[in-house]
């Protein structure tokens, strides 16, 4: 086994078991610091796939944006002090079950499709394709998206700020 | 396992079932209304390796990339606004458990 294939293996691990662990966890803290490793986890396959810039993206998103938003989000609803009952789980067993005859289909869909491979892939830099991309065939979604981070934004600061009472 | 390499595609198709089923376990089975956001990133991660995947095994061109550029994107919004509703919720209920919070009024 080669190098590249044990770090995949690593990666592999780490997304898995990092989902893992936010879908297990008694406490909140814990589970929103294990999304860190499956977002991380998740940039590292991208960058086995060929996906630099998807990738980039990703850890400055996912993990400088939405973890962080995650984390100020635990810490202004729950009180620190009782800690053991805020991430309480209902209705396991039903949903383990579910979910995991959900998995062997998918799994064994996965493996029994056959697959048809590209004859070369080819690993190059993509931000210069991704870019003339978005702002040609993709330009009315990319100016859309802007949109609808705006109305976002302002639908977030609506939401969330205190009402006023007179 | 045979058949799990960096060079197959079907080990990130694997990777992104059990992800998937991972964050659709957490959002079935959590009452922290938190906890089922992060089942929601989760499904979403799991369905921009596909995007990726196939993308780079089949085409090899980017197509695959934007998409996942733009859940990307979606996501980072659905967050903003999801955590917005959820710290509005608690200034209200002063809990954010999602079987307490069931009227639509005060």
């Amino acid at each position: 086994m080669d190098l590249s294939t044990a770090v995949f293996y690593l990666v592999a691990l780490i997304t898995v078991g990092s989902a893992l662990m936010v879908a297990f966890s008694r406490n909140i803290i814990y589970s929103a610091f294990s999304l860190l490793g499956a977002f991380g986890g998740v940039a590292g396959l991208y960058v086995f796939l060929g996906a630099d810039f998807v990738a980039a993206v990703q850890l400055l998103i996912y993990v400088g944006g939405i973890l962080i938003l995650i984390l100020f989000a635990v810490m202004l609803t729950h009180r620190i002090t009782d800690v053991e009952i805020t991430n309480r789980a209902a209705g396991r067993i039903p949903a383990l079950i579910a979910t995991g005859v959900f998995i062997y289909l998918l799994v064994q869909t996965v493996r029994e499709t056959p697959w048809v491979k590209a004859k070369e892939i080819i690993y190059q830099p993509t931000t210069a394709k991704i870019g003339d991309l978005f702002l040609d065939s993709y330009l009315l979604p990319f100016e859309l998206a802007s949109l609808v981070l705006l109305a976002a934004l302002i639908g977030a600061v609506v939401i969330s700020r205190k009402e006023i009472k007179e | 396992m045979p058949g799990f390499s960096p060079n197959e595609l079907s080990s990130y198709l694997i990777i992104g079932a059990i992800v998937f089923t991972l964050g659709l376990l957490t959002v079935l089975t959590r009452r922290n209304a938190i906890s089922v956001l992060m089942g929601v990133e989760l499904i979403l991660n799991s369905a921009n390796i596909n995007y990726v995947a196939f993308s780079h095994f089949s085409s090899g061109n980017a197509d695959g990339q934007i998409y996942a550029i733009f859940v990307i994107m979606l996501a980072a919004a659905e967050a903003a606004v999801g955590l917005a509703i959820v710290l509005a919720i608690f200034q209200i209920f002063h809990t954010i458990d999602v079987e307490a919070v069931e009227t639509l009024r005060e």
